[in-house]
C-alpha cells in the first residue's frame, strides 16, 4: 500500500491537467471536455483512497509522523527553500471527503449545465475547465507540506472562485439568452466583491507567513512545529506580543477571508451568483473548507506559550467562530432566496468549526468540516435541482403562454415554490437526510459533529466553574443550533409542503439522473458520517488523525467523553426548531405577509438586510478608496505634482524668454552693436585728424613729447 | 582574451543600423525583416552567455582595453548574475518589440527601425559597462532614440512633443547631476573602474560631498524608475509613444535606473544609503500606494497601467532599501537582505515582462479600435476570446497571483522587508490589495465583463485599418507567449533565474 504514497503529486495535478488540456485542446468539444473533467478527479478520488487505505493501514507511523517529498524550490541567501508533499492523519481525512465530493459535484454539473440539451450553457467546457482548477487549488492545498505551496493553492481558488462565481459576469446582448442584464452585472460585482474580500484576508496570511519565514527560515509544517522553533517564536516580541500570537492572528486573518468569517464574510452569499454546482464547490468541499484547514494546520502557533484555555489568539478564534455562527443562523430566518438561506448556514457552521478549533480540538472542528462538506453538498445540489426543477416548469408554462417576457420570476425564491416533494421525490428524499443532518438529529451526520463542539466547550465551562468563554461559546452555539432548525424547518415547509404558489412549480418536474444520483450518493453519507467518529464506535477519527499535532508538545487531544445532557439539549432544541418552523410555514400562501416578519418587524428587516452590513462596507471602505484614488489622481495631474513640473518648465520658458530679450537687447544692440557703434563713432571723429600734411602731424608729435617731458619733470 | 560576447551583444544592434540606413527606404519589407533577425543574434548570445556564466563566479566575460587615455576612461566590460537576466530582458523585449511593429508601424519605417536598434545598444550597453565613462555614455545614448520615437510616432492627439521633450527633460536634469558626482567620484579615487571604486572608498574623505554625491546619483535613478514624485513624466510618454516604445520604456528604460542603484549607489555609497534608507523607503511606500491610488482612478488604460508601473518599481525599491537599510547588521539578517535584493532584482525581470506584456495588450485594443477609454469597451470576451484569456494572465500576474511570475519578487521583497522594516512592509501590503482592486475591477471588469453588444463595437471597432483577424491575430499571440512562458515559468519555477540572481547578490552585500 506505500506505493499510492508515490503518487500524492498525482492527486492535484491530475485535475491540473484536466484544466489544461480543456482549455488548450478540447475547448470546442463540449462531451469530451466535461469527461476529461470528470476522469481527472475520478482518477484524483481513486488515488486519494487508495492513500486513505494505506495511512489506515500504516498505523500511527504514517498517521501522525507522516510522509514527506520535499522539491528544492527556491535559493535564498546561503539556504534552499523547498516545499513538497506531505500526507500524515489530518490530510487523509481531508482526501477522503474532497476529491469525492467535488467528484460528485463534476458529474451532477452535467446535469446542470444541459449537456446536450438545446439550452447547453455556451460555455460549457469552459466552466469544467475552471471546476478542475478550483478542484486542483484544494487538493494541492491539503497535499502541501508547506505554508507556501499552500498559499499558492489558496490563491489559486481564490481565481477559481472568481472565475466562478462571475462565470455569468459577460454575455453577447444579441445572441445569448440564456442570463439577463440584471443577472450579468450581478455577478460581474459578486466575483469582483469575492476577490477582494478574500484578497484583505490573503495579505494578512501573506504577512503571517513572510513574518514566520523571516524568523524560522522555514515554512515546512514539521519544522515550524518543532517545540524548539515554537519557543523561539515565544521569545521574539513583535508589537508588544509574542510574535507567534501575531503570526497566528494574521493567519486567522486568512482564515476569516476565505472561511466567510465575521466580518469577511459578506463575500460568500453574493457568491450564489454563480451556477449552483459551483455553489456547492465552494459551500462545501473547497474554498471555505480551506480557512478552517489551515487554522486547523496550524494549531500549534495559535497555542504555543499559553494554556489551551487561555491562549489570546485561540481565544479569538472562538469569539469570532461564535459570534460569526450566531450572526450567521439569525440572517438566515429572513432571506426567501433558496440558496442564500444555505449560504448563511454555510457561514454559520463555519463558525461552529471555528468554535471547536478556538476551543483547542483539532478533531471537534474537522469532524465537522467533513461532515457538514457531505450534507451541505447535498443541500446545494438539490437546491440546484429544485431551482432546475423550477424553470423547466417555467419554461413549459411561458411556451404556452408565451408572456414570460415580461415576467420577473426568480427561480430561486421560495415564496414562489411550494408542494414540491410530489413533484421531484428523488430530489425531496435526499434533500430531507441533508437538513436532518445540518439541523443535528440523531443519527444523521450533523448531530455528531455539532454534538462533538458543543460538547467541547461544555466540558471546558465545567472544568473552569465560571461564566467564561466556554459558556458563552456553548450558549451561542445552543442557540444557533435552535435557529439553524428554525430557518430549515421554514425552508423545507416553503419548498416542499404546502400548495404549489406559481405555475412554475405546479409544472416543475424532475431532474435527470446524473443530478439525482449524487444527491442519492451523498444522501447515504449524510446519513452515516457521523459514525466516523461516534462515541459508541470508539471515536476513530480522534485515533486516526487526533495526535498530528503531538511533535509540537503544544496541542494534547484527549475525546472529550459523550455528555447525554449537553447531546440531549441541542437535540431538543433542533427538534423544536425544525417542527415550529415548518408548523409556523407548512400553509404559507401566496402573497401573505410572512408570519416571522409579523412578529418580528423591525428586527425582521434588520435581519433581511443582513444587518445592513454590506450597506456600512460601502459607506466606510468603499466609497472612501475610491474618493481618495480620485483626490490623489487630481493631486498628481491636475493640482499639484504635474503642475509644479510644468511651471518648473514654464519658468524655464519664460527665464529663457528673458534671456533671450537681454540678449537681443541688453547683449546683442546695447553691448556688441553699441561698441561697434562706438568704434564706428571714434572712427568717424578721429578721421578728421587724418590730414596728410606732413607739419600737422609734426606738430603733434612735438607738443605729445614736450607734454610727456613735462609730466616727468613734475612727478620726479 | 576570450571569445568577446559582451561586445557582440552591444554592438551588433549598431552595425544593423549602419545597414538599415544603406537600405533604401522605400524597401520596407526588408528593413522590417532584417531588423528583426538581427536583433535574434544578441538574443541568442545572450541566452548562449547565461548558459555559459558560472552562478558564483563572480563579473565574467571580462573585457578590456584603454578607451581614453587623456581621460583615463577604459572599454571595460562584465556581466554578474545581476546584469545577466537583464541583457536577457533587453534583447527579449527589443525582438519582440521589432517583430510586433513590423506589422504595426505604418510611417517612416526605416528610421524607426534605426532608432530601435540604436535603443537597443544604448540599454545593453548601461547593463554592460564597468567603467563610469562607458556607463554614462550608454545611458545619455539611450535617451535620444526614445526621445524621437516618442516625438515622430506619438498619436497627435496624445501630445507627442510636450511628452518627449518632458522625458528628455526630466531624464537629462538626472544625468547631469549623476556626471557632476562621478566627476567627484573620480577626483578622488582616480579611477572609473566600477568594480574598484567601491573598494576605495570614494569621498571618504568628504562625508558632506559624498551625502551630495549621494543624492545627486539618487536623483537620476529615482528619476529613471521612476519614484515619487519625479514620475509624471511617466504616464505622459506612455500614452504618447508607440506600443513597442511603451513596451520597452516599462520594460528596459525603468530597469536602467534600478540596475544603477544596485550596481552604482548601493556600493559606491553603502553607508550614506543605509542613513537615508528610511526615507527612501518612505518614498518607495508613497511610491506603491500612491501609483496604486492613481492607477485606481484611471479611465484610460494606457495611464493605468503606466501608473501601475510607479506602484510595481516602488516594490523594487523596498526591496532594495531594506538590503541597505540592514547592511553591517549581525549575520542572520544577511539572508533577509539577500532575500529582499533578490526580490528587487527579479521584480525588475519581472515587471519587465508583465508590464512589457500588459503594454503589448494595450496595442492590441489599441490597434483596433483606436481608443483606450475604459468605458468605450464591455464584454468584449465574448468577441475576443484569446485576448481575454491572455489580458487575465497577464493582469494576474502583474497583480501578484501564486503561480505566475510577479508573486515570487514581491514575496521575496516582503519576506525581507518583514524582517528588516516591519512597519514598511505592513504598511506596503496595503498596495497589493489595492493592485488587485485595479486590475481586476477597473481593466478586466471593464474591458472583457458585461454586455457585448454589436452596436457598441462598431461604434469603436475601425475595420478599414485593421487587415488581421478579430481576435488576437498570430503575430500577436507570437509576441506575447515567451512572455506567457516566463510569466509561468518564474512563477511555478524560480530557480534557475534566482540561481544567477541569488550568487551575485550575495556576493556584492558581503562585500560591503
Amino acid at each position: 500500500m506505500e506505493f499510492f504514497f508515490n503518487l500524492v503529486p498525482l492527486i492535484p495535478l491530475l485535475p491540473l491537467l484536466a484544466f489544461a488540456v480543456i482549455v488548450l485542446f478540447t475547448h470546442r468539444k463540449n462531451r469530451l471536455s466535461s469527461n476529461i473533467a470528470i476522469g481527472g478527479i475520478a482518477l484524483s478520488t481513486l488515488i486519494s483512497w487508495g492513500v486513505v487505505l494505506a495511512t489506515i493501514l500504516g498505523g500511527e507511523h504514517v498517521q501522525v509522523e507522516g510522509w514527506q517529498l520535499p522539491v528544492p524550490w527556491l535559493p535564498t541567501g546561503t539556504t534552499v527553500f523547498s516545499v513538497g508533499f506531505a500526507v500524515d492523519g489530518f490530510t487523509a481525512a481531508m482526501l477522503f471527503m474532497v476529491p469525492f465530493v467535488c467528484a460528485m459535484i463534476f458529474i451532477y454539473s452535467q446535469g446542470y449545465m444541459n449537456l446536450g440539451q438545446p439550452n447547453q450553457d455556451p460555455r460549457y467546457a469552459r466552466f469544467f475547465a475552471y471546476i478542475s482548477l478550483f478542484a486542483a487549488g484544494m487538493l494541492g492545498l491539503v497535499v502541501a507540506d508547506n505554508l507556501l505551496l499552500l498559499f499558492i493553492s489558496w490563491e489559486l481558488m481564490g481565481l477559481c472562485s472568481y472565475l466562478l462565481i462571475g462565470f455569468w459576469s459577460f454575455r453577447n446582448r444579441d445572441t445569448e439568452q440564456h442570463i439577463d442584464e440584471a443577472q450579468v452585472k450581478r455577478a460581474r460585482a459578486a466575483a469582483l466583491k469575492a476577490f477582494i474580500t478574500t484578497r484583505i484576508g490573503d495579505v494578512l496570511l501573506f504577512a503571517g507567513i513572510a513574518l514566520l519565514y523571516s524568523y524560522t527560515g522555514s515554512l515546512n509544517f514539521r519544522e515550524i512545529f518543532r517545540p524548539e522553533t515554537l519557543e523561539h517564536l515565544q521569545e521574539i516580541s513583535l508589537l508588544g506580543q509574542p510574535a507567534v500570537t501575531v503570526i497566528a492572528l494574521l493567519a486567522f486573518g486568512g482564515a476569516v477571508g476565505k472561511s466567510a468569517q465575521f466580518p469577511l464574510h459578506v463575500w460568500l452569499p453574493d457568491a450564489m451568483e454563480g451556477p449552483t454546482p459551483v455553489s456547492a464547490l465552494i459551500h462545501a468541499a473547497t474554498m471555505v473548507a480551506a480557512g478552517v484547514y489551515l487554522v486547523a494546520r496550524t494549531l500549534p502557533l495559535f497555542i504555543a506559550g499559553f494554556e489551551v484555555a487561555h491562549a489570546p489568539a485561540l481565544q479569538w478564534v472562538a469569539v469570532i467562530g461564535a459570534i460569526t455562527a450566531f450572526f450567521g443562523a439569525t440572517i438566515g430566518l429572513a432571506q426567501d432566496d433558496i440558496k442564500r438561506v444555505l449560504a448563511y448556514s454555510t457561514i454559520s457552521q463555519l463558525g461552529y468549526m471555528m468554535m471547536g478549533l478556538g476551543l483547542g480540538s483539532l478533531v471537534a472542528g474537522i469532524f465537522h468540516l467533513l461532515t457538514h462538506a457531505f450534507f451541505k453538498a447535498l443541500l446545494f445540489l438539490g437546491s440546484g435541482s429544485v431551482i432546475h426543477g423550477m424553470e423547466h416548469g417555467h419554461h413549459k408554462v411561458a411556451h404556452h403562454s408565451d408572456h414570460h417576457a415580461q415576467d420577473d420570476f426568480n427561480a430561486n425564491d421560495m415564496k414562489v415554490m411550494g408542494g414540491l416533494r410530489h413533484k421531484m421525490p428523488r430530489t425531496f428524499w435526499p434533500y430531507m437526510a441533508g437538513t436532518l443532518a445540518l439541523v443535528g438529529i440523531v443519527p444523521f451526520a450533523g448531530f455528531w459533529s455539532k454534538d462533538e463542539i458543543l460538547a467541547e466547550a461544555f466540558h471546558l465551562f465545567q472544568e473552569s466553574g465560571s461564566l467564561s468563554l466556554p459558556f458563552w461559546v456553548w450558549l451561542a452555539g445552543t442557540l444557533g443550533a435552535f435557529i439553524t432548525a428554525l430557518y430549515m424547518g421554514r425552508q423545507i415547509a416553503l419548498v416542499f409542503w404546502g400548495e404549489p404558489r406559481h405555475e412554475a412549480a405546479s409544472h416543475a418536474h424532475e431532474s435527470p439522473n446524473s443530478m439525482t444520483v449524487p444527491l442519492m450518493i451523498l444522501a447515504v453519507f449524510a446519513l452515516i458520517g457521523g459514525f466516523a467518529n461516534a462515541p459508541f464506535l470508539g471515536s476513530f477519527l480522534h485515533h486516526f488523525m487526533g495526535e498530528v499535532h503531538e511533535a509540537s508538545e503544544v496541542v494534547h487531544s484527549a475525546a472529550v467523553p459523550f455528555s447525554l445532557a449537553v447531546a440531549g439539549i441541542s437535540t431538543l432544541a433542533a427538534l423544536l426548531g425544525l417542527l415550529s418552523g415548518w408548523a409556523i410555514y407548512r400553509n404559507y400562501r401566496a402573497g401573505q405577509v410572512e408570519p416571522f416578519q409579523r412578529w418580528l418587524g423591525p428586527v425582521f428587516i434588520l435581519l433581511r438586510n443582513k444587518y445592513y452590513v454590506d450597506e456600512l462596507y460601502h459607506l466606510v471602505f468603499i466609497q472612501p478608496a475610491v474618493w481618495l484614488a480620485d483626490q490623489v489622481f487630481n493631486f498628481d495631474n491636475r493640482w499639484v505634482v504635474d503642475p509644479l513640473v510644468n511651471l518648473v518648465g514654464t519658468i524655464g520658458r519664460v527665464a529663457s524668454e528673458i534671456t533671450r530679450v537681454f540678449d537681443t537687447v541688453a547683449v546683442d544692440s546695447w553691448m556688441v552693436e553699441g561698441t561697434a557703434k562706438a568704434f564706428n563713432g571714434l572712427g568717424d571723429a578721429l578721421r578728421h585728424t587724418q590730414t596728410g600734411r606732413v607739419q600737422n602731424y609734426l606738430l603733434v608729435v612735438s607738443v605729445t613729447v614736450l607734454l610727456l617731458l613735462g609730466l616727468y619733470m613734475a612727478f620726479l | 582574451m576570450n571569445f568577446p560576447f559582451l561586445t557582440l551583444i552591444t554592438f551588433i544592434p549598431l552595425a544593423a543600423v549602419v545597414i538599415v540606413a544603406l537600405i533604401p527606404g522605400n524597401r520596407e519589407r526588408e528593413i522590417k525583416w532584417f531588423s528583426v533577425v538581427v536583433s535574434l543574434i544578441p538574443l541568442v548570445l545572450s541566452v548562449w552567455v547565461w548558459v555559459l556564466f558560472q552562478p558564483g563566479g563572480g563579473m565574467q566575460f571580462l573585457e578590456e582595453a584603454v578607451w581614453i587615455p587623456t581621460l583615463n576612461a577604459y572599454y571595460r566590460m562584465g556581466v554578474d548574475g545581476i546584469s545577466i537576466p537583464l541583457v536577457f530582458l533587453t534583447a527579449l523585449l527589443t525582438t519582440l518589440s521589432l517583430f510586433y511593429s513590423a506589422y504595426t508601424i505604418k510611417v517612416r519605417v526605416k528610421e524607426f527601425f534605426l532608432l530601435f536598434l540604436l535603443l537597443e545598444m544604448g540599454m545593453i550597453g548601461v547593463f554592460v559597462a564597468l567603467d563610469l565613462v562607458l556607463f554614462y555614455v550608454f545611458w545619455e545614448v539611450g535617451l535620444v532614440p526614445m526621445f524621437l520615437l516618442i516625438g515622430i510616432w506619438g498619436q497627435p492627439k496624445d501630445r507627442p512633443q510636450y511628452s518627449a521633450i518632458k522625458f528628455f527633460l526630466f531624464t537629462l536634469v538626472g544625468s547631469v547631476a549623476m556626471l557632476l558626482a562621478f566627476i567627484a567620484v573620480y577626483l578622488t579615487t582616480g579611477t572609473w573602474n566600477m568594480l574598484e571604486i567601491p573598494s576605495l572608498g570614494p569621498l571618504a574623505g568628504a562625508p558632506g560631498l559624498a551625502v551630495a554625491a549621494f543624492w545627486a546619483i539618487f536623483l537620476a535613478f529615482a528619476i529613471k524608475v521612476p519614484m515619487w514624485p519625479v514620475h509624471t513624466w511617466l504616464p505622459d510618454a506612455h500614452t504618447a509613444a508607440p506600443t513597442a516604445g511603451s513596451v520597452i520604456l516599462a520594460g528596459v528604460l525603468l530597469k536602467l535606473g534600478g540596475y544603477g542603484m544596485i550596481r552604482i549607489l548601493l556600493p559606491f555609497f553603502p553607508a550614506q544609503f543605509k542613513l537615508f534608507a528610511p526615507y527612501i523607503g518612505v518614498i518607495a511606500l508613497i511610491s506603491m500606494i500612491y501609483g496604486a491610488l492613481v492607477s485606481m482612478a484611471q479611465w484610460d488604460l494606457k495611464r493605468l497601467i503606466a501608473y501601475s508601473s510607479v506602484s510595481h518599481m516602488g516594490y523594487f525599491t523596498l526591496g532594495i532599501v531594506a538590503a541597505a537599510a540592514s547592511l553591517d547588521v549581525s549575520d542572520p539578517a544577511l539572508t533577509s537582505r539577500a532575500i529582499a535584493l533578490n526580490g528587487a532584482v527579479l521584480q525588475m525581470f519581472n515587471h519587465g515582462i508583465i508590464t512589457g506584456g500588459l503594454f503589448f495588450l494595450v496595442g492590441v485594443i489599441y490597434e483596433r479600435t483606436h481608443t483606450r477609454d475604459l468605458k468605450a469597451f464591455g464584454g468584449l470576451s465574448v468577441k475576443l476570446p484569446i485576448f481575454y484569456g491572455v489580458m487575465l494572465m497577464t493582469g494576474l500576474a502583474s497583480l501578484g497571483l501564486p503561480g505566475l511570475a510577479g508573486f515570487i519578487s514581491e514575496f521575496l521583497v516582503f519576506r525581507g522587508a518583514f524582517h528588516i522594516m516591519p512597519v514598511y512592509a505592513i504598511i506596503g501590503i496595503i498596495a497589493i490589495v489595492l493592485t488587485a482592486a485595479y486590475i481586476l475591477w477597473k481593466v478586466i471588469q471593464n474591458v472583457f465583463l458585461g454586455e457585448f453588444s454589436e452596436e457598441k463595437w462598431s461604434a469603436i471597432f475601425d475595420p478599414e485599418h485593421w487587415h488581421f483577424s478579430l481576435d488576437m491575430d498570430r503575430f500577436e499571440v507570437i509576441t506575447m507567449a515567451p512572455l506567457l512562458f516566463f510569466m509561468l515559468l518564474v512563477g511555478i519555477y524560480p530557480a534557475p533565474i534566482l540561481n544567477v540572481i541569488n550568487a551575485a547578490s550575495t556576493a556584492l552585500l558581503s562585500s560591503l
